[in-house]
C-alpha cells in the first residue's frame, strides 16, 4: 500500500450529505474488469445525457488533478464497492474530509492509502468556507504525522485519528502480513472450535 | 453476582475473537465466506500477485449473481459485458479450490438468498461477503460483515477480519403488524426514524414483538436493510422459528452435531440486564405499507401519505428535499398514490424469497399487467424459482404479462445491464433508491412485494389494501 505522510494540492468542494458509492463509482458504466477508474469517478453526475461534460465541479479545469475532496455528512454510504476509493485515487484524491464517513467506505480508504478525515462543528464550517472560496486556486495541505490540515492562508485545522490507523497509513503496512503475525492464534482458535463446535469448522454438503 | 449481562452481539463477537493486533484492531474469525462475481475476480488477482493462497477454501463459496443475465435461457454471454466477470470468477474459484455455484447449478442464486437457504450460514456464526447486504443473514442470528475487495483478499488469506468493536444499538419493534404490512415496511419505517446514518458505528439488534413475530424470510428482509441505516451488521436473536427453518438444510449440522449446535444456539440471546449504547423504539401498530418518495432510503412515507412540501421546512433543510422532489418528478405536498408507473421489479436480496413471490402472486392472480407497464419477477435463487414453479406462481406471473426470470441481482444495481429508462417511474422491491442507481434518470420507489404487485396491475402507485 502506498504510504501517506503529507499531501498538497487542490481541495475540491462537494458540500453535500450522503454522497453514496453508486454516485462515486457508477459501475454500470464501467467496461470490463479493469476500467480506467479515474474516468469513472462521478461519471453519471458530470455528464449530460448526450455524453458531454456538464458544470460538475470535477469538470472545472482547476480540479483536473484534485488532491482533497471536502464533503459533508455520511460520505461514502451505500454499496461496499471498493472501486469508489479506486475512482478517487484514480484522479489523485488521497484525502477525504467530511463531517462523517460511512463505516465500510472508511475501512476501504485506510486499505488504499487514502486518508479519511472527520471534522465537525465550527472548524468544519470554516474549512468548507475556505475550500469553497479558494475554489482550487491555491493548494491545501495535509500533514498526517502532525494531524493538521492547512489552508492556503495559513489557517490550520487539527483532526483526530486512531494511532493504529495513523501508523498503518504512514508506514503503508501490509495488512495480511500484520495479521499473519498472529497465525499461531488463528490455528489455535480453529483447533479449539473443531473440538467445541465442530459444525462451525466444517461446511459439508450432506447431499454429496 | 454483580456482573452485567451481555448483549447477543458481544456473545457472538467474543466467541469469534482470535486475538488483538498490535495496532489495537481485533481479529474476528469468519466461519463462512461467500464471494460474488463483481468483486471476487479482483481479489483472486491480487492474491495471486502477492503469491498467497486461500487459507480455508472449504469455508469459502463463490456465487455468480451480480453480472449474470436473468433472461430465460441465459448463458455466460447473454449479457456480454458480464461474461468476463463470470469467467474470471469461475477460473479464480477453480484455481483456489473454492466451490462455485455457477450458472446452471441448481443452487445458483443471489448470495444472500442462497447462503441461508443452503444452511451455509448458521445462528451465532460469522459471515463475510464483499457486498454491503451481507447483513441480510442476520435474520438467522448470524453476525455478518459486508466488506470491500482488500478486506475480501485479507479474509481469503487469513480467515479473519480486523475491526474495532462497534457500539451496540437495539431497535425495539413494538406493537403488531396489520394486513399487507411485512418485513420491508418495518425496515423502511425504521430507516425513516433512524436516518441513513443513524446506525453508523453500531451493530444493530432488532428486538421486540414485531421482530419475534416476523417469519424467517421477513427477518432476512429486515436485516437486509441494516446497511441503509448506516450500519454494517444487524440481526435478530435466533429462536425456534429459525432452528426449524434451518433443520435439514444441505449444509446444516445433523445427528449429534445438530443437538450440540441447537444447545449452543439456545444461548444466543441478549441477557435481560444488558446495556446498549443506544436504543430506539419503533411502534409498528398502525404502520401502513411503506414507500420511498425520494432518492435515499430514509425518505419514506405510508402509501396513504403525501410528498413533503419543502416550503414548510426550515430553510437549511430544503435543498436536498427540493432536489429529490425534482429528480423524482413529484409535486410537493401531493399524495403519492395514483402516480403512473412505467416499470415494476420484484426481486433482489431484499424481497425475492418464496413468501415474497407468494404475496405478489396472490395480488397478480387473475389480473393483467397494466398497459404500458414492464413487469419482472426475478426469483432470488434457482431453488426459489423451482419452489415457486412447483406452486404454479410462474404461471400466474406469466399469464398476467410478467417476465419470469432466472435468478440474479438484476435491476437492483443494474450491474448486469438491467436498467430502466430515463425518467421512468419504477416500483422496486430492492434496497436503494439513489439517483441513477437503476439507470440514468430512473425514478425508483422502494416498496414491498404487495405494493409492487398492486402497481403492476393498476399501472399506478396503489394502496394495495384497497384492491
Amino acid at each position: 500500500m502506498q504510504p501517506f505522510t503529507t499531501l498538497s494540492g487542490p481541495a475540491m468542494p462537494m458540500i453535500e450529505d450522503d454522497i453514496n458509492t453508486d454516485q462515486i463509482a457508477p459501475l454500470q458504466l464501467a467496461k470490463g474488469l479493469s476500467p480506467d477508474w479515474g474516468q469513472l469517478l462521478f461519471k453519471r453526475q458530470r455528464m449530460n445525457a448526450d455524453g458531454t461534460d456538464n458544470d460538475h465541479v470535477l469538470n472545472k479545469p482547476q480540479y483536473r488533478k484534485p488532491a482533497i475532496l471536502v464533503a459533508n455528512e455520511n460520505f461514502g454510504c451505500g454499496s461496499s464497492r471498493e472501486s469508489a476509493v479506486w475512482c478517487l485515487t484514480g484522479v489523485g484524491i488521497r484525502c477525504v474530509i467530511a463531517r462523517s464517513i460511512a463505516d465500510i467506505f472508511r475501512e476501504n480508504c485506510l486499505l488504499n492509502g487514502l486518508l479519511p478525515i472527520e471534522l465537525s462543528g465550527d472548524a468544519m464550517d470554516r474549512l468548507q468556507a475556505l475550500v469553497s472560496q479558494t475554489d482550487g486556486a491555491q493548494p491545501f495541505s495535509v500533514d498526517l504525522p502532525a494531524q493538521i490540515v492547512c489552508a492556503p492562508n495559513g489557517e490550520t485545522f487539527s483532526f483526530e485519528i486512531s494511532t493504529s490507523d495513523k501508523t498503518r497509513l504512514i508506514e503503508g503496512l501490509d495488512e495480511v502480513g500484520l495479521t499473519m503475525k498472529h497465525e499461531n492464534e488463528i490455528v489455535a482458535f480453529e483447533e479449539k472450535i473443531r473440538g467445541s463446535m465442530p459444525w462451525m469448522q466444517e461446511a459439508r454438503d450432506r447431499r454429496l | 453476582m454483580g456482573q452485567q449481562g451481555r448483549t447477543l452481539f458481544d456473545k457472538i463477537w467474543d466467541q469469534h475473537l482470535v486475538g488483538r493486533r498490535s495496532d489495537g484492531r481485533e481479529l474476528i474469525y469468519i466461519d463462512r465466506h461467500v464471494l460474488h462475481d463483481l468483486h471476487a475476480p479482483h481479489a483472486f488477482g491480487k492474491l495471486a500477485q502477492a503469491g498467497r493462497k486461500v487459507r480455508r477454501p472449504d469455508l469459502t463459496f463463490s456465487m455468480q449473481d451480480h453480472s449474470v443475465s436473468v433472461q430465460p435461457g441465459r448463458n455466460d454471454d447473454t449479457y456480454a459485458e458480464g461474461a468476463a466477470f463470470v469467467r474470471a470468477m469461475r477460473e479464480g474459484s477453480a484455481k483456489n479450490g473454492v466451490r462455485v455455484f455457477d450458472l446452471g447449478d441448481p443452487d445458483q442464486g443471489i448470495s444472500h438468498v442462497v447462503a441461508p437457504e443452503l444452511g451455509l450460514v448458521l445462528p451465532g456464526a460469522t459471515h463475510a461477503v464483499p457486498d454491503s447486504h451481507a447483513c441480510t443473514v442476520g435474520g438467522l442470528g448470524a453476525l455478518a460483515f459486508g466488506c470491500g475487495t482488500t478486506e475480501l483478499e485479507h479474509i481469503l488469506a487469513t480467515q479473519v477480519v480486523t475491526l474495532f468493536r462497534p457500539k451496540r444499538l437495539r431497535v425495539n419493534l413494538l406493537g403488531s403488524l396489520g394486513a399487507d404490512v411485512a418485513g420491508k415496511d418495518v425496515a423502511l419505517a425504521v430507516i425513516a426514524k433512524l436516518g441513513v446514518a443513524g446506525g453508523r458505528g453500531f451493530a444493530i439488534e432488532f428486538a421486540g414483538p414485531v421482530a419475534r413475530a416476523l417469519p424467517v424470510e421477513g427477518r432476512l428482509t429486515l436485516c437486509n436493510l441494516t446497511i441503509e441505516m448506516g450500519s454494517r451488521s444487524g440481526f435478530v436473536a435466533p429462536d425456534d422459528a429459525v432452528f426449524n427453518w434451518i433443520k435439514d438444510r444441505p449444509f446444516a449440522p445433523d445427528g449429534a452435531q445438530w443437538d450440540q449446535a441447537l444447545a449452543y444456539w439456545r444461548t444466543l440471546f441478549t441477557d435481560a440486564d444488558s446495556v446498549f449504547d443506544k436504543e430506539l423504539d419503533v411502534d409498528c401498530s398502525h404502520l401502513a405499507p411503506q414507500i420511498t418518495w425520494g432518492t435515499e432510503p430514509s425518505q419514506v412515507i405510508g402509501i396513504d401519505g403525501r410528498v413533503p412540501d419543502p416550503s414548510t421546512l426550515e430553510a437549511d433543510k430544503r435543498t436536498p428535499i427540493e432536489r429529490a422532489i425534482s429528480y423524482m418528478g413529484l409535486e410537493p405536498g401531493a399524495p403519492i398514490e395514483g402516480l403512473p408507473v412505467g416499470r415494476v421489479f420484484i426481486g433482489s436480496c431484499t424481497n425475492s424469497r418464496l413468501p415474497d413471490l407468494e404475496i405478489a402472486a396472490h395480488i397478480v392472480k387473475g389480473r393483467k399487467v397494466a398497459p404500458g407497464v414492464t413487469a419482472w419477477a426475478v426469483p432470488g435463487s434457482s431453488q426459489v424459482k423451482r419452489d415457486a414453479e412447483a406452486r404454479g406462481l410462474d404461471r400466474i406471473f406469466k399469464d398476467a404479462g410478467f417476465m419470469w426470470g432466472e435468478s440474479g441481482c438484476s435491476m437492483c444495481a443494474g450491474t448486469n445491464g438491467d436498467m430502466g429508462a430515463a425518467g421512468e417511474r419504477v416500483l422496486s422491491t430492492t434496497n436503494r433508491n439513489f439517483e441513477n442507481r437503476q439507470g440514468r434518470g430512473v425514478r425508483t420507489h422502494l416498496v414491498g412485494p404487495a405494493l409492487a404487485a398492486a402497481a403492476a396491475v393498476t399501472g399506478r402507485i396503489t394502496d394495495v389494501r384497497k384492491l
